[in-house]
């Protein structure tokens, strides 16, 4: 009895020990998040320092040599390839949800999941390679042209350069890389709408498309939502597949045929050669910053939505 | 009664025809990424390509492989999951049991959300200040550390997950017999849920030797097969990237063929993680 007791108490004292240290890792991604955060917020300061934020967020010269640095460019180039990306990429998916949860057989269910997970799986750098083979020429030879005979005057749609390096490009891209994000989370959301009034509405012979639009729709709007913010947060910092194909010109963009610069380019097309240029790493890390702070605005706006919906969503 | 036709109807058939059209569409898109990558990829394919290291004038179009990326992309990508595992697992298994249900498990939850969110390249330049501040240059050393940054939070959450689905008769049945916590943890959730646990490591790793930005400073890249941690290293996603941009014909032809072995490495692991659960399953009990 004795030998119980003791071992009993060796016991009580590893599940102590171990139940303690790993309190310790269960704080590490909040010391991780501000870490990176504090980290890029000091290497940022000087540039804070000498320029107001007013100043660096509203000027659109972008001459680090001359000591100038205007943002933005760069964050109108991430703002309209993230807008088209996401445009060109909601109506599809969120129907192709609909599909899944509502109509499609099983059989269906259990032979998309798999291929959704091998879209979202695919790295970044061959959408890149995807995208310049296949996206650049297609927007370049076909679109364009098209889009400037008929409906050229609208400023929007007008060509001012004659390649396919473009918003447009990047945009669609983009689209591709989130669509598994979407589909898979506005998936989830329509499954929580209840069954019963599903069966009530059919019932009384609403269509099943009345039944989505008039009762599935209204309960699972806020989660649509939240779905789409959040693969918009993961549009933002794509880096390597947009940049390959979004032509990297700091310019205010003015259509969707102009080439862009968006913030992660930025940073992966300079970072480790502006040692020489005073200010130039701090006005780059101060870039990462702010791609940082809109990526984890819209990232914990659409997460606290989505979380209090599913008790159990994790992509 | 008869049936009658009526406007709703119409709305039903337009909203099925739509729906196909985008399933077809999402479909679709995936079949023309893969038929690209292969078509592009499998003539520039030749043994030479995977099995040796670029050797003088590669990038103009010489004789040489890309075995220095591949081994630096499984080097950088297997040494950054084994650092994340050790932080993953203790993690997920102390949220499914210990907080199980409480308040600071879901803020745990939550954090990690967020650090899954942050964009490889702010990973990238947050691990060259550090490294910087550190005084460390480029190397396997940076990789393998930004990399287990990044896997961490996704093996964390997908590990979370898998244990979530643990039958909680089995883990009540050994605390009733007197188990503690860390017992029941070890011995009865890891065995049980281990296909789960693999499929989640796959899954992180899968994302480590696809990413690209976050290598892009900390590990730099050369042209030698990476003899220690603080030398230099190669990964695919950025040879694919170097090799695309040079203006030769035939770099670029090599960019598509080492794009189609990334691909390949990477749904293999996908689809890999799936079959080789079942081995995994020894001893789970259903």
């Amino acid at each position: 009895m004795t030998d119980f007791a003791i071992t009993l108490a060796q016991r009580k004292k590893k599940d102590n020990i171990s139940r303690r240290t790993i309190f310790i890792i269960s704080l590490m991604p909040f010391v991780l998040i501000m870490a990176v955060t504090l980290a890029l917020l000091a290497r940022s300061w000087p540039i804070l320092e000498q320029y107001s934020l007013w100043d660096l967020l509203t000027s659109t010269v972008w001459r680090p040599m001359q000591g100038q640095f205007g943002f933005l460019p760069f964050i109108a180039g991430t703002f309209w390839v993230t807008a088209v990306g996401v445009i060109l990429a909601v109506p599809p998916c969120i129907l192709t949800a609909i599909y899944l949860s509502e109509y499609a057989r099983p059989a269906t269910r259990t032979i998309l999941k798999p291929l959704l997970d091998v879209l979202a799986a695919i790295p970044s750098v061959v959408y890149g390679v995807w995208g310049v083979l296949v996206i650049v020429p297609f927007v370049g030879d076909v679109l364009r042209p098209a889009f400037n005979a008929h409906l050229g005057w609208i400023p929007f749609f007008a060509s001012n350069q004659p390649t396919g390096y473009s918003i447009l490009s990047g945009g669609i891209v983009l689209a591709v890389m989130i669509a598994p994000f979407i589909i898979a989370v506005t998936y989830e959301v329509l499954k929580t709408a209840p069954k019963d009034w599903r069966l009530g509405s059919l019932s009384i012979g609403a269509t099943r498309w009345q039944t989505i639009r008039h009762i599935v729709f209204r309960q699972t709007c806020p989660g649509m939502i939240a779905a789409v913010v959040f693969a918009t947060s993961r549009a933002f910092g794509e880096t390597m597949a947009v940049m390959m194909v979004v032509g990297n010109v700091p310019n205010l963009p003015t259509s969707i045929f102009d080439p862009a610069y968006p913030l992660p380019a930025l940073i992966a097309n300079n970072y480790g050669e502006m040692m020489s240029i005073p200010l130039y790493d701090a006005a780059l890390l101060g870039a990462a910053l702010i791609l940082l702070v809109m990526v984890l605005i819209f990232n914990i706006s659409s997460k606290l939505v989505l979380r209090r919906m599913l008790r159990s969503n994790w992509l | 009664m008869k049936f009658r036709w009526q406007r709703r109807h119409l709305g039903e058939v337009i909203a099925r025809i739509l729906m196909l059209f985008s399933f077809s569409l999402v479909i679709g898109s995936l079949g023309l990424i893969l038929w690209t990558v292969l078509s592009k990829g499998l003539p520039a394919l030749t043994w030479d390509m995977v099995s040796q290291t670029p050797k003088g004038g590669f990038y103009l179009g010489k004789e040489g492989g890309i075995l220095n990326a591949i081994i630096g992309s499984l080097y950088m990508a297997g040494g950054g999951t084994i650092i994340a595992l050790v932080f993953s697992l203790p993690l997920a298994l102390y949220l499914e049991t210990y907080l199980k249900d409480s308040r600071w498990g879901d803020m745990v939850r939550l954090s990690l959300d967020v650090l899954w969110g942050i964009p490889s390249i702010v990973y990238g330049a947050f691990g060259f200040t550090i490294m910087l501040a550190l005084g460390l240059r480029a190397s396997l050393l940076g990789g393998i550390l930004v990399l287990a940054l990044l896997q961490f939070p996704i093996m964390t959450r997908a590990m979370d997950e898998v244990i979530r689905r643990m039958p909680p008769n089995l883990e009540q049945a050994a605390l009733a017999l007197g188990s503690t916590r860390l017992e029941v943890a070890t011995r009865i959730i890891i065995r049980q849920m281990m296909p789960g646990i693999v499929s989640a490591i796959l899954l992180a790793f899968g994302r480590g030797i696809g990413d690209a930005a976050s290598v892009l400073f900390t590990a730099g890249f050369t042209d030698r097969i990476p003899t220690s941690l603080m030398s230099p290293a190669a990964s695919l996603p950025l040879a694919v990237f170097f090799q695309l941009s040079t203006p030769f014909p035939e770099v670029q032809q090599r960019a598509y063929a080492s794009a189609l072995v990334l691909t390949i490495i990477v749904l293999v692991i996908s689809l890999g993680s799936r079959c080789l659960s079942h081995l995994f399953g020894r001893h789970t009990i259903t």
